[in-house]
């Protein structure tokens, strides 16, 4: 599908992401981040993944790639109860905030990120977000969802079910090799 | 500080002796324009009729605090022809502003556009309220219950108004501060991004001072209930609506054409023979002047009531009225009729053409609708057509049969452009597949979330009515829907205010949660229900309005009872409070500051800072706008932003474009004096944050109990109000909050049931005893200095 805003009339300006048109730009992302965080909304809990959730899979991909993670909203305790307890919880607005502040020093009191990666968060309430991060800070943001985020530094294209889930495993395969 | 030179206003000439060669004048005393009986004994304030700057000290110490973090739309900047500009990062426009500035002259614009609209409702109420009952009727709004009769008026302009007629002088302040606000947006002028915020607040408290005008105006006169929390239970829902009877659609949220439409009814004894219907504040607003009139439900009903075919007629007034209500009025052959200089449709003013040529063009089908900025002629004019009309229209309908259904899904290519239009992002398309094979299931399954936008239909290549299929399809439901609401109460009691004011101060009632503002919710109204029954069974005490109010009433136990049947209206610990309409968001506002009054004994007269930093550190007040959409909504929270209160939003608030976000791990700056001691005081991030779109339901929960905490409360009030915050947290996060530390100031704060669990937290966070202060951010409050 087409590298254009999933909501038709979310136009974003000049300044759009890059489109992932293949995993292994994540996995180089990811390889190259010094201090990489994943951000995960409660849609994570309910979006289908192959015969899981979409959490199970981050859940797998944070191990795998050594990503800390910080659950938005309601969303840590369904972490907790598949027994992966280190994630940190903030709101989606306050971590936001948070990374935009170039004197905050994350989670574990080591420094700033440097890169970004959403995913679970409402569309809209994503697209306002990775505006956010665009404009006020200086991270690289990549968003993971399915469909494509031109506020972020690096979008999938809109893509089905099949192909997103496709292009998730690929990315959780080559990032074993990290 | 600087005041407004309306302050100042008219002519005042005092004369101390004048010899004449007839005669000797001692004390004369001369006044020009508006004269007010100045016999309040109240000491003026340093603020009285404040100018844009004279509170900008006060808003820079909460932006201090709550610094702005902005979520542009877009990157580009088109509102002058410079541009478009880019402004993405740091880049300038031509102008030389940059993003962040840029947003906050949006968001000011919002609430400049919110302000303008409650000042030009208000001023069209009192307009018309003077000339049918005079300058000199009296502000009444509770008899004995209420004497501070107008508390933000008070609070703000220094004045006690006692007439409709005193009520100019506010609106002309109102008027004259709009201007200058508007002003500041054009192009080239504040290159501040926290000085247009501070703007925005002044915006906010203008809204607040409209609001209560209209609002008191129209419980004065128009015999509205009086701060009575036993006001009557009215009919809300498609299902109470008698269609075999003529039915009158009034849609807006000035009631004035309602009120003459009723008038005329109860003149002729049709009252019972024709059903007056509404939707939005008009509908709130019209069940206070009659509460025998029915609530449709809010904004979200407009498009599928107008379709079902039910209204004979539509009177339209001013304010979240669809722009295409002609149209879809004109498909089931309902005669408009436009009554506001608002929204004239670009219909014929018919306003002094006699009614019978006007009823006689609109029923023969003449002409499709009418101007008429008269309310009395709108009223008689709307209910003859609606008795003439009925028996020729049949009530006829834009909602096709489930055959229709059938035969235009299979136009479906699953292209999904009606999904991508959808706010809610809805399966639209799966259901409408399933329709294709005569299972309407999965389309009745999207009314509930269903926002009734229309943005399916209009994204659709196929032209599909997407939106009647769906309301076809729950047709089931909609005519199920039989509910009621209490009426809007209007002000809170002096008296209530008196016996719950200690206990919020202190702490021991864990908030006042008010839940306001329009229907964009992101999965359905129910979770407004959820919330506000669940604050209620907590004790809280929860106040309600406009559209939220509405949906509230929507949800039944299983005994069949909307929440207003189940919990009182009074304003105490437990009580779910309807206070009415948007404009009765000045008794939300209103109620706080009463308790700085009348419970605090604060003086008001011009002392708006003051106030606003004892609510602030004191008050436990919080709003949810968990729909919020309109400019109006967010000039509303602002008004409460200035005032010190926290307003949480649903995600879809995200998209008013910025934050005021607080930082609980900047110890630096949570701390207040002390005024016993001078002594700077760490306090803890209470309340965290002043605007805050919450992403879950759940997280709106758990934030609303923790934004209630203030720096104020007694230990035994912050053991409860912890009690709720860590309750709510382990229940709906599954986990203890990661922020306890900061909120326990000693031992004696720690709710008794978690002691253990809560002492080992804070041996883990190195966390050290504080103390509670008697806190103040102004240190003109402290009362002894250190030597």
């Amino acid at each position: 599908m087409a590298a254009e805003p999933w909501q038709t009339a979310e136009i974003p300006g000049p300044t759009k992401a890059l489109v992932i048109t293949k995993p292994e730009v994540v996995v180089a992302m990811i390889k190259k981040a010094k201090r990489p965080i994943l951000i995960v909304g409660h849609e994570a809990v309910e979006s289908d993944f192959g015969e899981e959730k979409l959490i199970d899979y981050l859940i797998r991909l944070a191990k795998t790639a050594k990503i800390p993670v910080v659950a938005t909203a309601h969303t840590v305790g369904e972490f907790v109860k598949r027994g992966y307890s280190h994630v940190a919880e903030m709101p989606a607005v306050d971590i936001t905030n948070r990374l935009q502040d170039v004197e905050w020093k994350g989670f574990d009191s080591k420094g700033q990120y440097d890169l970004a990666l959403f995913t679970g968060l409402p569309y809209y309430m994503m697209w306002t977000i990775l505006s956010s991060m665009k404009h006020f800070s200086n991270l690289k943001t990549i968003t993971l969802d399915r469909f494509y985020q031109p506020h972020a530094t690096w979008s999938f294209p809109n893509l089905s079910k099949k192909d997103w889930n496709e292009n998730l495993n690929i990315l959780l395969n080559k990032i074993g090799g990290k | 500080m600087a005041c407004s030179p309306l302050s100042r206003k008219g002519i005042h000439v005092k004369v101390k002796e004048l010899k004449t060669d007839v005669a000797v004048i001692k004390d004369l005393e001369l006044s020009f324009g508006r004269v007010f009986e100045e016999t309040w004994a109240e000491p003026i304030g340093p603020t009285p009729f404040p100018s844009v700057t004279a509170l900008r000290e006060w808003d820079h110490k909460l932006l201090q605090r709550y610094k702005p973090m902005y979520m542009p739309f877009c990157d580009v900047c088109c509102l002058c022809t410079f541009g478009k500009c880019d402004l993405t990062k740091d880049k300038r426009g031509a102008c030389g502003i940059n993003m962040a500035t840029q947003q906050s002259r949006i968001v000011l614009l919002a609430c400049c556009i919110g302000a303008a609209t409650h000042a030009g409702h208000a001023k069209h109420m009192i307009e018309h309220l003077t000339e049918k009952f005079g300058r000199r009727h009296p502000i009444d709004i509770g008899g004995l219950n209420i004497e501070v009769e107008a508390p933000i008026t008070r609070l703000v302009c220094g004045i006690r108004p006692k007439t409709l007629g005193d009520l100019e002088v506010v609106l002309d302040y109102i008027q004259d501060q709009i201007t200058h606000l508007l002003a500041a947006t054009h192009t080239g002028q504040e290159g501040s991004n926290i000085d247009f915020e501070s703007k925005v607040f002044h915006a906010g408290m203008i809204d607040h001072l409209a609001l209560e005008v209209a609002d008191i105006a129209q419980i004065a006169a128009l015999g509205f209930p009086k701060a009575d929390p036993k006001a009557p239970l009215v009919n809300l829902g498609f299902g109470m609506i008698d269609n075999k009877k003529p039915v009158i659609m009034v849609v807006g949220h000035n009631v004035l054409p309602a009120t003459g439409i009723i008038d005329y009814l109860k003149k002729k004894g049709l009252t019972d023979q024709v059903e007056v219907t509404g939707l939005c504040c008009t509908a709130h607003d019209t069940t206070r002047y009659n509460p025998k009139a029915k609530i449709v439900g809010p904004i979200s009903y407009q498009l599928r009531f107008i379709r079902s075919g039910v209204p004979d007629v539509v009177v339209l007034d001013e304010q979240c009225i669809r722009a295409d209500t002609l149209e879809e009025a004109e498909k089931i052959k309902a005669p408009v009729i436009v009554t506001s200089d608002k929204n004239c449709q670009g219909l014929p003013d018919r306003t002094n053409d006699s009614p019978d040529a006007i009823i006689a063009d609109l029923v023969n089908g003449k002409a499709q609708g009418a101007l008429i900025l008269d309310p009395e002629k709108a009223g008689e004019v709307a209910t003859k057509i609606a008795i003439e009309i009925t028996p020729k229209r049949r009530k006829s309908k834009n909602i096709p049969s489930p055959k229709e259904i059938m035969e235009e899904a299979k136009k479906c290519k699953l292209c999904n452009d009606c999904v991508r239009a959808c706010p809610q992002m809805s399966p639209i398309p799966e259901a409408i597949k399933e329709a294709e094979e005569g299972n309407l299931r999965l389309l009745a399954d999207l009314y509930e979330t269903c926002i009734g936008c229309g943005r399916c239909e209009e994204a659709c290549p196929n032209h599909l009515a997407i939106h009647s299929f769906i309301v076809k399809a729950a047709e089931h439901i909609l005519k199920e829907e039989t509910f009621k609401i209490q009426a809007g109460r209007g002000a809170i009691q002096d008296v209530e205010i008196r016996n719950v004011g200690s206990p919020i101060v202190l702490g021991e009632i864990p908030g006042v949660v008010a839940f306001v503002g329009c229907p964009n919710y992101p999965h359905s109204g129910k979770e407004v229900a959820d919330m506000m029954q669940e604050f209620a069974n907590r004790r809280f005490i929860v106040v309600t309005s406009g559209c939220s109010a509405m949906t509230a009433a929507m949800y039944k136990n299983e005994e069949g009872k909307s929440l207003y049947e189940i919990y009182p209206g009074d304003f105490e610990a437990g009580g779910i409070v309807n206070v009415g309409s948007c404009v009765a968001n000045s008794h939300i506002a209103g109620a706080a500051i009463k308790i700085a009054n009348i419970f605090a004994k604060r003086s008001l007269r011009g002392n708006y800072e003051e106030i606003a930093d004892y609510i602030y550190n004191r008050v436990g007040a919080v709003g949810v706008a968990w729909g919020a959409m309109s400019q109006k909504a967010a000039a509303i929270a602002s008004g409460c932003w200035r005032l010190g209160i926290p307003v949480v939003v649903g995600p879809q608030g995200s998209k008013y474009r910025r934050m005021l976000l607080g930082r609980g791990d900047h110890e630096e700056d949570w701390y207040v004096y002390d005024a016993r001691t001078a002594d700077r005081v760490y306090v803890g991030p209470a309340p965290e944050h002043l605007f805050y779109a919450a992403e879950t339901k759940e997280e709106a929960l758990v934030m609303v109990a923790k934004l209630c905490m203030r720096p104020n409360d007694t230990t035994k009030g912050r053991a409860i109000k912890l009690t709720h915050y860590i309750d709510l947290h382990k229940r709906l996060y599954g986990t203890m909050p990661d922020d306890i530390h900061l909120y326990v100031r000693n031992i004696m704060d720690i709710p008794i049931t978690m002691k253990d669990e809560i002492m080992k937290i804070l041996k883990e966070k190195s966390w050290k005893e504080g103390r509670v202060p008697d806190p103040t951010l102004l240190p003109r409050m402290i009362r002894k200095r250190k030597e």
